[in-house]
Order: C-alpha cells, then structure tokens, then sequence
C-alpha cells in the first residue's frame, strides 16, 4: 500500500487539474455567451470538443496509472 | 451512397472481426490469510468488473457466485496452429482443464490461450506467462458484439437508404436520422476538410460515428456487451484514421510535417530549430491517432467502471439508507453515460475529420507582411 502512494497522489493531482482546465472552459463559455448570445451554438460546440481533449489528458494518465 | 456505405462497413467488421483481446495481467499474488467480509466483497465486486470489462470465451450474461452458476453460452474457438482447429469454448471448463487436439495441449489462463505440454506447464517470465501462443481467431464475446453492432446498423441505415427511393422527403426512420447525418456532414465534415475533398471520406465519418455512437450505447444495455472500452477495438478505428491520413496526405501536408518553416528562413538559420522541431512532427503523427484511441477507450470503460463500483457500493455498505443513496447516483451516472456515448463519438470524429482536413490541405500561398 505504502508503494502505491505516490501513484494515488499523482492520480489526485491529474484529475485536480483537468477539473479546473474544464471549470475555465466552461467560465470562459458562459461569459462569451453572455457577451453575444447569439453565437451559443458554435461557443457550446467549441467547449464540449475542449473539455472533451482534456478529458482525454486526465484519463491518458489515469489509464497509465 | 448506399453501396459506398454497405462496403465500407463490411470492411469494417472484417478489420474488427480479427482484433485481439486484450485482458489486464493481475499481480500474482496469493494471499494466503482470510479475507475479512468488507474485503471479499470489494474482490467480488472487482472481479465483476474486470469480467465486464475484458473479453471472454464464453458469452456470459450473469453469473451467480454462490452457486457457480453462470448463465451464458459457450462460443466456439477458432485456432490456427499448423491447421485449423475449431472446438467449443466448454471444452476448456473455465481453464481447469487442458484441451487436446491433434496432440497439441491448450490451456486456458486468465482469459488467454497457451499451448502447452501435457501437464499444462506455464512458464513464468517475471509476472506473464512466457508460453507461446497459436493464432488466435476465436469467436468471442467482442467478435459477437461487433456483429451485433454492425448488423443494427446495416438494419437501420438499409432501411433508411430504402426509403428514399420512394422520396427525396424522408419518412419513416429517416425523418430522424436525417438531420444527425447531415449535421455530420456540414458542421463536422465540410469545416474541418472544406467543400472540395469531403465527399471521399463522408463514408468513413458516418460510419465511425454512428458505430461508436452505437457500440457506447449498447454498453449502457444489461446485454453485457463492452466494445469501445476495449482498447483493441479502439486501436482498430485509430488504426484506419492513420492510414486514410496517410494514403490520402498530399504535398503541402508532408511539406508541413518536414519543412514546416518554409521558405521564410534560410537554410542555415532553419537547421537548428529543424533539429527540435522535425521529431516532434513525426512523433505527432503517431501521437495524434494514438490519442484517438486512449481518449475513447478510457473514457468509455471508465464510465463501465464507475457504474459497476457504485452498485457495488450498495454491497459494501450495508445499511438500510445506502440502497437509495447509491442507486440515485449510479442512475446519474448512467445519465450523465448517456451524455459521453454521444460526445465521444463526436469528437473521435471531429477529430478524424480535422486529421483528413491537415492531410488533403491546398496550397494556400502565405503573403509576406513587411
């Protein structure tokens, strides 16, 4: 169990970050949605391909893990 | 279109058809104290979803560990070993016996075939077995399930074809499949492989989003099917992403990955930055399918297993308050399941598209501002 610490810890650590690398996307959306709501469709578009290519990251090291 | 479509995805089970399970390697260690109760059922309840989550000889719905019961069927097993061998996966009796055919053993191990000899010896290489291996052409769970797959989609989209023979207004199950395939068409085909190109791999692009966007779906079924959280099936799709890039990549998109500073520099001045900059291109070629694939597979069997654990959290816990408590949070998961079936397989196939796009790019010539 001791070993694995480190493991677990960095595991934390990847999924810390792509939580606020998508808590950015997503404030970044809704302010450039308020700001023009016209352009809902290609901001919520452009957001979920970018929370999904992070997503990608945090799992790439969960899967490594 | 329809022939298109209808070879397309032929090839396509063909290339799936023939992927390679794949099966995690446990550590080996035996524990030899009792295990508390807390602690078998955590083991029980991992064992389920490694079972879930890796192919299997045998296609088993639901099996009762009190009893040893398991209710599923046996699949045949297709071996190529100086001669085709075709037995049934029963005859293995879930790895406790050795098979024989035409005086080759075969033993079953933590869900892969060795050959063996006649006391079904494995050798160890550190913790894997270092056994060979015969070819390996069985019909397992994931091989049924691809055909399942396929087949529904062969159903649908026949159907669909057909009925607009009778009419260019669809009716009938085009009416809702129409706008998903034209959404694929202008917002995922045409920006990123602009109106010139994209007809040639409209084929692929339907094909790999409807087949993900299917096989995800299934997996939330209780048929315990489990195909793009296996990682050969989503090697397979990545694999044909690389290489319809490749073949069709033209000048500019080669001139991109080795001389990507152009003529903008001279010679001298671009060997340097080349010495960085060229290694980096080339392992982008590969990186980026490969990325392709690790993204679908992990988010999909990460789903599965975040599923699988919740419900047997209810085990683990066993108060009276835990039963609603965890059965509320793994119907929002499925939920949100639901949600990423879809979304995954948008991006694998924005993704492809934008790699086609680099790929099939024109010459635009770069103006010099000065």
């Amino acid at each position: 169990m001791e070993t694995q610490i480190p493991k677990i810890v960095g595991g934390g650590l990847a999924v810390i970050g792509a939580g606020i690398g998508i808590g950015l996307i997503g404030k970044g959306a809704v302010e450039g949605i308020a700001r023009q709501p016209e352009a809902y469709g290609k901001i919520q578009t452009m957001m979920l391909i970018a929370a999904a290519l992070i997503e990608g990251i945090a799992f790439a090291c969960l899967f490594a893990m | 279109m329809k022939g298109t479509v209808c070879r397309l995805l032929s090839f396509f089970v063909l290339v799936l058809t023939f992927s390679v399970s794949f099966a995690s390697e446990n550590e080996h260690g035996a524990t030899q104290k009792p295990l508390s109760e807390e602690e078998r059922i955590r083991a029980e309840v991992t064992e389920v979803k490694d079972h879930h989550l890796a192919d299997d000889y045998h296609y088993i719905f639901f099996s009762d560990k009190e009893k040893g019961e398991h209710y599923g069927f046996a699949l045949p097993v297709i071996l190529f070993d100086n001669g085709l061998k075709i037995f049934c996966a029963s005859e293995f009796h879930h790895g406790e016996k050795l098979v024989e055919k035409e005086g080759q053993f075969y033993k079953l191990y933590h869900g892969k075939i060795y050959k063996t000899d006649a006391q079904g010896a494995i050798k160890y290489e550190g913790n894997f077995p270092s056994n060979e291996k015969p070819w390996d052409f069985s019909i397992t769970k994931n091989v049924i399930n691809i055909i399942l797959a396929a087949a529904l989609l062969l159903l649908i989209f026949g159907a669909m074809a057909k009925s607009y023979k009778k009419s260019a207004v669809p009716n009938g199950i085009a009416k809702f499949l129409e706008p998903i395939v034209l959404f694929v068409k202008d917002d995922i085909a045409i920006p990123n492989i602009g109106e010139k190109h994209y007809k040639r791999f409209m084929p692929f692009l339907l094909t790999v989003f409807f087949f993900i966007w299917g096989s995800n779906l299934l997996g939330l079924t209780p048929l315990a099917v489990n195909l793009t959280g296996n990682i050969a099936i989503t090697f397979a799709l990545a694999i044909l992403t690389f290489i319809i890039t490749t073949f069709s990549g033209r000048q500019t998109y080669w001139m991109h990955i080795f001389n990507p500073l152009g003529s903008s520099m001279p010679w001298y001045a671009k060997l340097p930055l080349y010495i960085l900059l060229i290694p980096i291109e080339v392992l982008g070629i590969f990186i980026k399918p490969f990325s392709l694939m690790i993204r679908l597979f992990a988010n999909i069997s990460a789903g599965h297993t975040v599923i699988i654990m919740l419900l047997g959290m209810i085990s683990i816990f066993k108060s009276w308050f835990a039963g609603p408590l965890f059965f509320g949070l793994t119907f929002f998961t499925n939920l949100i399941e639901f949600l990423v079936a879809l979304l995954q397989a948008y991006v694998f196939t924005m993704l492809s598209a934008l790699y086609f796009g680099f790929a099939v790019e024109e010459h635009h010539e770069t103006e010099e501002a000065h």
